[in-house]
């Protein structure tokens, strides 16, 4: 707890700087489970941001100082509701074999006569504050079937219960693994349908590590790009280029919990600036700085557009509005100049919506040589083109497409089988080494 | 292989110097790890080549051997590493590798526990991602390994990311001395649910601990210890599937009444939108009514699993080498894969496991 109390002090007067931080600070970015993942919320702590759950709207504030994966139920309490930090449920392990039940559901009819508590009574009971799970206690003593339920259903029906009158919420770390998930859960277009194992297949065929110096082709948000930039944790350089004079929003990386250090390790350029040959003039130089203010004012929009469409319903904290630091400041002019000199150490390009090859063909020289590229897209065919025309033009070795194939399990006592629902599309990567073709 | 500090990183790395650790590319499946020594030559079918050719060259470039023959030099990474390097074990391929590295949640920084460490091939990916100021404890309980292993590490340059120890992890479990530090834990071991009290010790609040095994029977029992310590556990089978890329002919030439150009809406279906703005991709031969397309299939899952074993034990399947596979493991390092019609087959082999991943449940001490 003391530990607690130090993060909240520091946060006070400065923004975490951890580079790992264990702690929901105040200002800082929180991915919110509600229900074992029926809902994901990207939220800034503060003191005044609340999230509704059912009809009632919960102030985040007591998830402050809380370490992540923190549990916290609805409490009621003399004020109101309100969410209470809880200890997960240890599940007994002892009594749990299924297949000697012999109950079955046989003599259940669905004839809605089950429950003898009617919705004002359990209204009445929640407004006397009764807790939700003497509710739940209270619906199975009043279920006239429970009883003859399968131990399976029994445990179904509670569960289901416990979502309505007991939300659970788990306060999570936002990292790249969670970001690309709930956005691949809810708005999987949004990243280009890039599966959390496709995103790591990008990041290891990339090479991505410590004092790289990576280019991207963000199109999906800043997924690739926050990705990144959390594995070079501060050192190296992510830089991502674009086609034309604007570039590609990357609002995604706000949900990641950077320090600035990392922040300034973001940065944006064309590619046209990237690959012509002069030094830009002293004036070119000017307009540059122009643009940059341009492009933040363009970031904050793209931020505020996305929050009225209600990209994964982020929270807008009600009083104090904490921002979080920008990323994705123009490369200064010294570090474009030892890029042209050496060489990027790795490509990534995340282009939907765009021909991988002509893509390629333009960055692909910016890369040393030996270094390793991939490029990730939603169809196969102008992959399979793009990796054609590379072996023909004798530009990359080693280069080959596969597609990351995923399957959860349940693993229960005797009851362990693949999971119902699986994603059967999570894109498609082309990797190859680059190579000098002289 | 990896950049303790920003001088080494690649992009600045661009020169072959005497020493260096280069993998020597000769196709997608013939790969060799060599040192660079002045005095030193290569030698494989295509004739002799001298190191000192090499010194001063950029790396991916092309060098020649006597007979005018050439194979490309490349900077070694975890990937290619993976590919060369010798199997003393089983080891894990790259789709599991990253999808391990990326569900541990490891970045820069991080102090992660693996056992057993094998033949080094997760270790290195694990180093990556810590580097620069993390670093990866790996665990194994045989000594020879160990020492096959730190030799590795010392070759590939990642020895002060990685620390090897001989110890019996489901025996003994993880040193009371890093207790409470780990950021992640991964296990591969015969009977992960023997370590899993340990692992649940050195984990810090909220850590991963990930489990790899090849049996459900194993996944089931590691998972009923797991939920006495552990929220948020998952499963998860990861497969790559590989794809072939082929410039076909096809015959065009029309059916009875139909026109040349509705035919070819009808072959190539997915085509349409390239065929407005790309010109180079179908080429039509006139005369002969055939036409190039470049066309993409999946290739065979299980050759996936064959050319695996092909490794270690049916030498003749290779195409052009006579050694013993076995011989050739302890030579060293030369990683084989078979061939089909000189284009792609099958490149990386991940046969279906077991992952499941855990935070670590809030500890009573914390309230």
């Amino acid at each position: 707890m003391e530990l607690n109390k130090d993060q909240t002090v520091m946060s006070e007067d400065k923004k975490p700087q951890d580079p790992n931080p264990r702690f929901a600070c105040e200002g800082c970015s929180v991915l919110l489970d509600v229900n074992d993942g029926d809902r994901l919320v990207f939220a800034r702590l503060s003191g005044g941001a609340i999230l509704k759950i059912g009809n009632k709207n919960y102030s985040l504030k007591p998830l402050i100082g809380a370490p992540f994966g923190s549990l916290f139920q609805v409490e009621t309490g003399e004020d109101g509701s309100f969410l209470s930090r809880i200890l997960p449920i240890k599940q007994d392990n002892s009594s749990n074999n299924v297949m000697d039940d012999s109950r079955d559901n046989r003599e259940i009819v669905d004839n809605n006569e089950a429950q003898n508590l009617t919705g004002e009574e359990i209204e009445a009971m929640r407004r006397e504050g009764a807790k939700g799970d003497e509710i739940i206690e209270a619906l199975i003593a009043n279920s006239k079937t429970f009883d003859k339920k399968f131990q399976l259903s029994q445990e179904k029906y509670k569960l289901k219960k416990q979502k309505k009158y007991a939300p659970k919420l788990l306060l999570r770390r936002p990292f790249a693994r969670s970001i690309c998930e709930a956005y691949f859960k809810k708005y999987p277009a949004r990243i280009g349908f890039l599966r959390v194992d496709a995103l790591s297949l990008l990041l290891t065929m990339a090479n991505v590590t410590a004092y790289s110096d990576v280019l991207v082709v963000d199109m999906v948000g800043g997924l690739v790009t926050g990705a990144v930039a959390e594995r070079l944790g501060g050192t190296g350089y992510v830089c991502n280029t674009y086609k034309g004079s604007s570039p590609y929003p990357v609002e995604m990386v706000r949900m990641f919990n950077f320090s600035d250090k990392v922040l300034e390790r973001i940065v944006q350029s064309s590619i046209n600036e990237l690959s012509s040959a002069n030094t830009a003039s002293p004036e070119g130089n000017n307009q540059q700085e122009g643009e940059t203010s341009s492009t933040s004012d363009i970031m904050v929009e793209e931020i505020s557009a996305t929050t009225e469409a209600g990209v994964v319903d982020i929270v807008v904290p009600e009083s104090k509005v904490i921002k979080a630091a920008k990323a994705g400041a123009k490369a200064s002019k010294e570090t474009i100049e030892m890029w042209r000199e050496n060489g990027f150490s790795s490509l990534i390009i995340a282009a939907q919506d765009q021909d991988p090859w002509s893509v390629a063909k333009d960055v692909l020289p910016l890369l040393s040589y030996s270094a390793p590229f991939v490029i990730y897209h939603q169809y196969l065919q102008p992959l399979a083109t793009c990796m054609h025309k590379l072996q023909q033009g004798k530009m990359a070795i080693n280069l080959q497409i596969t597609e990351p194939w995923l399957r959860e399990y349940q693993v229960l006592p005797s009851r362990s089988h693949p999971h119902m629902q699986m994603s059967s599309f999570g894109g498609y990567v082309l990797s190859g080494i680059r190579i000098s073709t002289t | 292989m990896l950049p303790t500090e920003s001088k080494k990183a690649l992009s600045f790395k661009r020169y072959i110097e005497d020493g260096d650790l280069v993998i020597v590319y000769e196709r997608h499946d013939v790969m060799k790890p060599v040192k660079v020594s002045k005095d030193a030559v290569l030698q494989n079918r295509f004739g002799v080549y001298k190191h000192s050719d090499w010194i001063g060259k950029p790396l991916g470039t092309k060098v020649f051997s006597n007979k005018g023959k050439f194979v490309y030099l490349l900077a070694p990474t975890p990937e290619l590493w993976t590919l060369v390097l010798s199997h003393r074990t089983q080891i894990l391929y790259i789709a599991d590798i990253s999808f391990v590295v990326m569900y541990l949640e490891v970045v820069p920084g991080c102090v992660v526990l693996e056992s057993g460490t094998g033949s080094g091939s997760l270790s290195t990916s694990l180093a990556r991602a810590v580097a620069p100021t993390g670093h990866v404890y790996s665990f194994d309980f045989h000594e020879q390994r160990a020492v096959s292993a730190r030799e590795d590490f010392e070759k590939t340059g990642i020895s002060s990311l990685v620390t090897v120890e001989v110890r019996d992890i489901q025996g003994e479990g993880f040193p009371e001395k890093l207790s409470g530090l780990a950021d992640s834990v991964f296990l591969d071991l015969p009977q992960p649910w023997l370590a899993v009290p340990s692992a649940a010790k050195m984990l810090k609040q909220d850590g991963v601990l990930c489990s790899f095994s090849p049996c459900i029977e194993q996944v089931q029992r590691t998972c009923e210890v797991l939920r006495s310590d552990f929220i948020e556990i998952r499963t998860f089978e990861v497969l790559l599937r590989t794809y072939e890329v082929k410039e076909v002919k096809m015959d065009t030439s029309s059916m009875v009444g139909e026109s040349h150009e509705e035919d070819n809406e009808g072959m190539r279906p997915c085509k349409r939108k390239h065929r407005s703005n790309e010109d180079v991709t179908v080429s039509q031969d006139n005369s002969s009514n055939a036409t190039s397309v470049v066309m993409a299939r999946p290739c065979s899952e299980a050759r996936g699993y064959i050319a695996w074993r092909t490794v270690n034990s049916t030498p003749e399947l290779f195409s052009d080498e006579s050694l013993p596979a076995e011989a050739k493991d302890k030579q060293g390092l030369d990683y084989k894969r078979k061939m089909d019609d000189g284009l792609w087959t099958f490149v990386d082999m991940a046969s279906g496991r077991y992952l499941w991943r855990n935070l670590k449940e809030m500890r009573e001490k914390s309230q």
